[in-house]
């Protein structure tokens, strides 16, 4: 907990913040190309010290007697309200946050990379590169935080910029409908999350993680049991992380999150803002193990039924980006369910374990996702798969990189979403046989929808273009073929010994038994996807056929959508607010109304004194004077006689 | 010589004089017979500070001195409400008080 040689960690959120500020002000009078590449240079600057700082912590200075230490690397005092409350900004390094460094400067910064090429000769260029800036700023601010306020401040920042990016095809109506659903749907779910946090620090007395997560601490306890509204702490906390990382209930947001250019779904919506959630839960992982509340059961059990509803979903869409985006949520439903099922310490932290691994290695292959999926849409301009087909010959580097995030989102050896999706499994055999199941059948579901998607866009028919696609330029083809190595390689990066949940390394080997099963699952999955769409064929059509009103529930996402517009629309609005608003019309407004008329018809009625006749007025004063004579006179005369 | 008038007397001049300023004011509707009642109603008072004055407390000067200071004021009073009724000549063409009521409502 000394301070040390990770002082410069400001900089990684300050250089961000800086090119937000030039961009912003200054964009309209850089040149696009600029302005561009000094977002780039500056995530580039973040990447290298980012690296830096993983490189020291992991290898040089971050173990002390075998066990990894958090260390503060800056903290000041940013609004002191008394001694006891103030609220500080700081950089907090651990494990987890050094490894969420390292996914958001990566991806961060292959997407500013990217959006060079992709958002060539696009008006407000430079205020995407701006929103850019402030969104990575945002997010780093979050992982870094040194107390659950701060999280908090950065929180809400990177909604911000989540909306502005979503919005920014601000012409287009769907685009503006898109941002307000994914703000005010987060917004309401971090009310759970603000009124968790005020029970936490006003139980135990503080904002700090290192004193509120100490597992050895009094602190640990104390906030967790208060029950508010039927709600436990830990269940309002994650409330918000459900909310951010498009959890069942609230997972509306995500899929119409897709609106926004197809870089920012990479960056925000796969790979970093989404999995907030999931580090959040992570970051206050101690106090939903030990404190011995239900919580964890919550989030296990939230998990596995978003990544089962998730993959059924992504089966039927044709969006390309939907089926990505329902992927995101079935995936971050594993990352979810692997914290549930965890415990605290040595190796039964290993959902722990596992769920950053997968967070590690999800930001990897479904950044390339998105942004391979980018690549296809800037070649056909339809985000739709019917438009597509046989395009394995026009965009080979698109074609490889992509073909291996499927096979990596898949769960095939050696590439490293098996390793990470086999920790889960095996985490969650040990713990929850439901959910171990579940996640068996996702699993297969998840490899069918990914080579549904595959051979509908590169194999198929051959659809007659308007214009020949062609491949990306290489601004473009260097992110997706760096990630693509990233998705190959990282699988083998020894994460037991790295990020555990009380940073102590512990052995952690595949068990043939659960991974053999789930590799078939996943090649059962690949085959199926094969036979019914590597050529165009009738077959699929009659499989629909057959489970007609069963597709039609999938297909329209199980009508949540529907279900909410329903309970805002017919019972919130119709039930409660229209009444509210008569009453406030009618008896607030009328009250008001009523003083007003009653003062303007009493004026109105009493004006003819004001005659402007000087000699009435004089009548009135001297008979006035008379009277008040004659009455002092007579009482005068009463007391003294 | 004078010890032979009563205070009554004087008090009897002065009420018959303000009274009859009151009723000028109130009935004429010539501005300047209205001015010429409010002298009127300023000497009656006059009238009795001096009377008073000398009945009671004969070794002072207060109330005339008061007096003077009340014919003073009176004579610029006059001079003000003098300009103003020309400038009222000037806009309503007459000085008919009752036909002045641009103030009203």
């Amino acid at each position: 907990m000394e301070t040390n040689c990770f002082n410069y960690t400001y900089l990684i959120i300050l250089i961000p913040f800086i090119s937000f500020v030039i961009l912003g002000l200054f964009g309209d009078y850089l040149k696009h190309k600029i302005s561009g590449w000094l977002g780039t240079f500056s995530l580039f600057l973040v990447f290298i010290l980012s690296y830096y700082t993983a490189y020291q912590y992991f290898f040089n200075v971050g173990k002390v007697e075998g066990v990894y230490q958090k260390f503060v690397g800056f903290n000041f005092v940013w609004l002191r309200f008394t001694e006891s409350l103030h609220i500080d900004i700081g950089g907090l390094l651990d494990p987890i946050s050094v490894m969420m460094l390292v996914v958001i400067s990566t991806v961060s910064f292959m997407v500013h990379l990217y959006s060079i090429g992709y958002m060539h000769g696009e008006r407000g260029f430079e205020r995407y590169f701006s929103f850019l800036s402030l969104f990575s700023f945002s997010m780093l601010g979050l992982v870094l935080a040194t107390n659950i306020f701060q999280m908090y401040i950065f929180w809400e920042l990177v909604g911000v910029s989540s909306y502005l990016l979503i919005g920014f095809y601000y012409q287009r109506p769907s685009a503006v409908a898109a941002s307000k659903k994914a703000f005010i749907v987060t917004r309401f779910a971090d009310l759970g999350f603000l009124v968790g946090i005020l029970i936490l620090s006003i139980t135990t007395g503080t904002f700090d993680y290192v004193t509120l997560t100490d597992p050895n601490g009094t602190a640990i306890t104390q906030g967790s049991g208060i029950v508010f509204l039927g709600l436990s702490t830990l269940i309002l906390v994650f409330m918000g992380g459900a909310g951010k990382s498009a959890m069942m209930p609230f997972h509306i947001w995500l899929p119409d999150a897709m609106e926004g250019p197809t870089p920012v779904s990479a960056l925000i919506h796969a790979a970093t803002m989404v999995v907030a959630g999931v580090y959040m839960v992570a970051r206050l992982f101690p106090i939903f193990a030990i404190s011995g509340t239900p919580g964890l059961e919550v989030v296990a059990y939230i998990g596995g039924i978003t990544s089962l509803f998730a993959a059924i979903v992504a089966c039927t869409q044709f969006d390309i980006k939907r089926v990505l985006a329902y992927s995101t949520l079935s995936q971050i439903g594993y990352m979810m369910l692997a914290l549930g099922v965890s415990g605290y310490g040595g190796h039964e932290g290993l959902g722990f374990m596992a769920s950053m691994f997968h967070l590690f290695t999800h930001a990897m292959f479904k950044a390339l996702l998105f942004l391979g999926a980018g690549a296809i849409i800037h070649a056909v301009h339809s985000n739709y798969m019917y438009d597509m087909g046989g395009l394995r010959k026009y965009l080979p580097i698109t074609h490889i990189t992509f073909l291996i995030a499927c096979l990596t989102i898949a769960g095939i050896p050696p590439l490293s979403g098996f390793f990470s999706k086999d920790e889960i499994l095996v985490a969650a055999f040990h713990h929850n046989k439901f959910l171990f199941a579940v996640e068996y059948i996702t699993a297969g579901l998840t490899a069918f929808y990914m080579f549904r998607l595959y051979y509908n866009v590169f194999w198929g028919k051959n659809v007659h273009y308007h214009h020949t696609p062609h491949e990306a330029p290489v601004t473009m083809t260097i992110p997706l073929i760096f990630l693509a190595i990233g998705s190959v390689f990282t699988g083998f990066i020894p994460f037991n010994k790295l990020v555990t949940s009380d940073g102590l390394p512990f052995e952690a080997h595949i068990e043939w038994g659960i991974a053999i099963p789930s590799i078939l699952v996943g090649i059962l999955g690949i085959i199926i996807a094969t036979v019914l769409y590597k050529k165009e064929t009738a077959i699929p059509d009659k499989i629909i056929g057959s489970i007609k009103i069963f597709h039609k529930w999938a297909y329209n996402k199980f009508y949540f959508d529907e279900l909410y517009l329903f309970i805002t629309q017919k019972i919130i609005f119709k039930r409660i607010s229209e009444p509210v608003a008569w009453f406030d019309r009618h008896v607030v407004d009328g009250l008001q109304n009523w003083f007003a008329w009653l003062a303007n018809t009493v004026s109105f009625n009493i004006r003819g004194f004001q005659s402007g006749q000087l000699q009435q007025y004089g009548w009135v004063f001297v008979s006035g004077a008379l009277i008040l004579v004659i009455i002092f006179s007579f009482y005068w005369y009463s007391i003294n006689f | 010589m004078i010890q032979g008038i009563p205070l009554y007397y004087f008090l009897i001049v002065a009420t018959i004089m303000f009274f009859v300023g009151v009723y000028g004011f109130l009935t004429r509707k010539n501005l300047i017979t209205m001015l010429m009642s409010i002298e009127l109603i300023l000497n009656s008072v006059n009238i009795n500070f001096v009377a008073f004055n000398r009945f009671l407390y004969p070794d002072t000067l207060h109330g005339h001195f008061f007096t003077l200071f009340i014919i003073a004021v009176a004579a610029s009073e006059a001079a003000v409400a003098i300009a103003i009724i020309i400038n009222i000549y000037r806009k309503f063409t007459n000085i008919d008080v009752e036909k002045v009521s641009e103030m009203k409502y």
